[in-house]
């Protein structure tokens, strides 16, 4: 019985990476959401957008390490971060104006837009594969662990070890302050709240004399920011491979959906559930119960529901099971 | 487009031309069952690549010797597993049928399938591991029927088909992008589950050397009368060589490369006639009674609703018949490569770039869904050589060994991507309707 233990393994393989994964989600979640209130339609280019960002983010880090700019303890890449959303916001403005502006103002229904999008995804996974390549690439220079599993072993004198990655705690900390200034201003400043206006009732919207044309801009420009810095932190965390950040698109939308469509809480919420419920339902907890579990009922086999395998089918059903039950999600988002 | 394969033909070699062709008549069958769900129902269905996938997993079940060793070590206890399935259907069914909807009956169904998940793995699991223990170089799973690999295809699209009618019964109320995402993430569910369960497909390992129809190469090239009709068919070039031995030589290589042409052609005429025969069903189809409905309900749903259609079973008829037809095309290719790899199903590669062949085509077009088919798959395939041509004319003046230059060349693979983006997105703009657009009759 040997609790404590049973906690730190917990904290060490379920907890921590489950909040850097879900804060990852989140925000792309909200990326998704923003685009879907407010334009309207589902951006099946999520996934490259943010390969996107995160490979300027590698470039830029790449020149200022080659000129010797670091910032000691912490990833060059935090530097990088601002110059990239720079482009990366010129990119979003060139798509919108050249690509789906047309379809904004011919009201196409929102299927089309998907498509386009499509489209869109294309282009850019070529873009990102020609200019950078398709394998992998580690961008993380600085302190890489806070806490060391032996460090910690030795500190407490416990059998499980705590590490902490310094990747982890920056993702976690720049998302809860990125999310809180993204609700401030959606709440409290008026920019945010015309933004809000026009994603519940567009025409009332703009019968109160809310410019659209401003409104999209600012919506490119904040899904820019969060495009690149959720890629760019999970890049940190991970790696850069720009087939995972496909990949990465699904659970993405999942968590979107979850969370409400078109609510920038839900979707926000949405990621934790998403990842949480991933790595709940797919661990192993042939050790936690070793711990807790007199000696006389230790399990024989791993006691996995299911197998890692199965980490995306996972939040694919909890998807799935949502649609039908609560289409609109855990807060009320978008109807259907 | 017959005109640019016959250029391929030309230019590179016959047996290119012939394989882009194939894979040209397999992608139009994808493309044909497609625009049925999108042209004639105005479902997007994102899920192509799944069952495709089943139409492969049919081939493997139907045409794979059966391993009598696996089915000794657990063959009993995965029939048990499949009873403990079905009865759990059932239950819920029972469930579903006789309470009353409260949160208790939510809570209960959520109970039985938690629970069940729960049984079946306690149950499986030391049978899954038998099965996958028996030789598991070369086999480590139950195998399949031993009957001809022909039959699959058929097989292929009732399993396709069944795996539509669930899906369609879970999804078809949503709205359209709701739709294509919810259908995007069945299928990736589908295909874990065909990946990781290898007891049942291997996973991972790929299930090669499945049955042809058609005969092998090498047994061709010792047939008298293939060898004679080789040397018929090229007799100008083989008696411009002189000697013997030179022409014995070159009769070899003739041989080779005659009997891979002769077993593509083969494949060419199978897969031609499933094609016409999809094609002669569905014009049939669209210019009946039953297609005007079909159209009516995508048009003005609510409206047919009203006239009395019954909408709900008319689009999951139409669903179903569409994902059969990928199914069967699913169940071709893995006829014509002889090998089942589960991990070359991905989402890009099948259901994005079928999407892309459909809308380019002309959407709701049977015609258009071909021709979308043979050209989207013939640029996706030609892209690299295409691309790689347009670099040189481009950087003529750099030198070889340019950085900019190399960098360009190892990229060409995607240049593919651009294209089809490109593509996607012009026709999007300027033709949305497609290349070939639906005809629309006006009495």
């Amino acid at each position: 019985m040997d609790f404590l233990n049973a906690i730190i393994l917990l904290l060490n393989y379920i907890f921590v990476p489950a909040l850097t994964y879900g804060s990852q989600l989140a925000l792309g979640a909200i990326f998704v959401t923003l685009i879907y209130g407010i334009l309207r339609f589902a951006n099946f280019a999520t996934g490259d957008m943010m390969a996107f960002g995160t490979m300027v983010t590698i470039l830029i880090t790449w020149y200022f390490q080659s000129i010797g700019i670091s910032l000691g303890i912490l990833p060059t890449a935090l530097l990088a971060i601002p110059f990239a959303i720079i482009f990366m916001i010129g990119y979003m403005l060139f798509i919108d104006k050249f690509v789906f502006r047309y379809y904004r103002v011919q009201k196409s229904p929102p299927v089309q837009l998907a498509m386009v999008s499509i489209g869109v995804m294309f282009v850019t996974q070529a873009v990102v594969r020609i200019i950078i390549g398709p394998s992998d690439r580690r961008f993380f220079d600085g302190e890489k662990f806070i806490i060391k599993a032996g460090e910690f072993k030795e500190m407490t004198g416990l059998n499980e070890g705590l590490a902490i990655k310094s990747s982890q705690v920056i993702t976690i900390f720049v998302t809860l302050v990125l999310v809180s200034i993204l609700f401030w201003f959606l709440n409290k400043t008026k920019t945010g709240k015309s933004m809000r206006a026009y994603s519940d009732n567009e025409d009332l919207a703009l019968l109160s004399g809310i410019d659209p044309k401003r409104v999209v801009m600012i919506t490119w420009i904040i899904a820019g920011i969060l495009a690149t810095i959720g890629g760019a932190l999970y890049g940190l965390d991970k790696s850069f491979k720009p087939f995972t950040y496909f990949n990465n698109m699904l659970p993405i939308f999942a968590a979107a959906i979850v969370g409400g469509i078109g609510n920038p809480f839900g979707a926000f919420l949405g990621g934790y559930v998403i990842a949480f419920s991933e790595i709940f339902l797919t661990y192993a907890y042939k050790k936690f119960f070793m711990y807790v579990l007199p000696e006389s009922m230790e399990p024989e086999t791993l006691v996995q529901l299911l197998s890692t395998d199965y980490k995306f089918a996972v939040s694919f059903s909890i998807l799935v099971i949502v649609l039908l039950y609560r289409p609109n999600g855990i807060f009320k988002g978008k109807v259907l | 487009m017959m005109g640019l394969i016959i250029l391929v033909g030309i230019f590179q070699s016959w047996n290119v031309a012939l394989s882009i062709f194939n894979m040209c008549l397999i992608s139009a069958v994808m493309t044909m069952g497609a625009n049925i769900q999108w042209g004639y129902a105005g479902l997007i269905n994102f899920g192509l690549m799944g069952y495709a996938a089943l139409g492969g997993l049919a081939a493997v079940l139907i045409s794979a010797e059966p391993v009598k060793e696996a089915w000794v070590a657990g063959g009993f206890n995965i029939l048990m597993c499949l009873w403990l399935i079905v009865m759990m259907i059932f239950a819920i069914r029972f469930v579903l049928k006789y309470f009353e909807k409260s949160k208790f009956r939510t809570y209960g169904i959520a109970a039985i399938i938690i629970a069940g998940i729960v049984i079946i793995r306690i149950t499986s699991e030391p049978s899954i591991e038998a099965i996958e223990s028996v030789n598991p170089a070369t086999t480590g799973f139950l195998g399949g029927l031993g009957l001809p690999i022909i039959f699959s295809w058929i097989v292929g699209a009732f399993f396709a088909g069944g795996l539509a009618f669930v899906v369609g019964k879970v999804a078809l109320g949503l709205r359209a992008d709701y739709l294509a995402i919810a259908t995007l993430l069945i299928s990736e569910i589908v295909i874990a589950i065909i990946k990781h369960e290898d007891w049942l497909t291997r996973g991972v390992k790929n299930v090669i050397g499945l049955d042809r129809p058609v005969p092998y190469e090498v047994e061709l090239q010792t047939k008298e009368w293939f060898i004679n009709l080789v040397a018929k068919f090229n007799s100008g070039k083989l008696d411009l060589i002189a000697s013997i031995s030179d022409k014995q030589a070159a009769l070899n290589q003739l041989v080779i490369e005659g009997s891979s042409v002769f077993v593509k052609l083969c494949y060419s005429g199978l897969f031609l006639m499933v094609v016409i025969a999809l094609l002669i069903i569905t014009q049939k189809a669209l210019y009946s009674p039953w297609g005007r409905m079909m159209r009516a309900i995508r048009d003005n749903e609510e409206a047919a609703n009203a006239m009395g259609k019954n909408v709900v079973k008319q689009h999951l008829l139409i669903f179903i018949l569409g994902s059969a037809i990928v199914g069967i095309a699913g169940a071709m290719l893995v006829t014509q490569d002889g090998l089942f790899t589960p991990g070359s199903y991905r989402p890009m590669r099948y259901t994005f770039l079928i999407w892309v062949m459909v809308i380019v085509g002309g959407s709701g077009n049977n015609f258009g869904a071909i021709l979308g088919g043979f050209a989207v798959w013939f640029l996706w395939i030609e892209a690299a050589p295409i691309a790689l041509f347009l670099i040189n004319l481009f950087t003529a003046g750099l030198a070889d060994t340019h950085s900019l230059k190399i960098h360009l060349t190892e990229s060409v693979p995607y240049f593919r991507y651009l294209m089809m983006g490109m593509g996607l997105l012009l026709i999007m703009r300027y033709r949305p309707k497609g290349i070939l657009p639906e005809k629309i009759e006006i009495k």
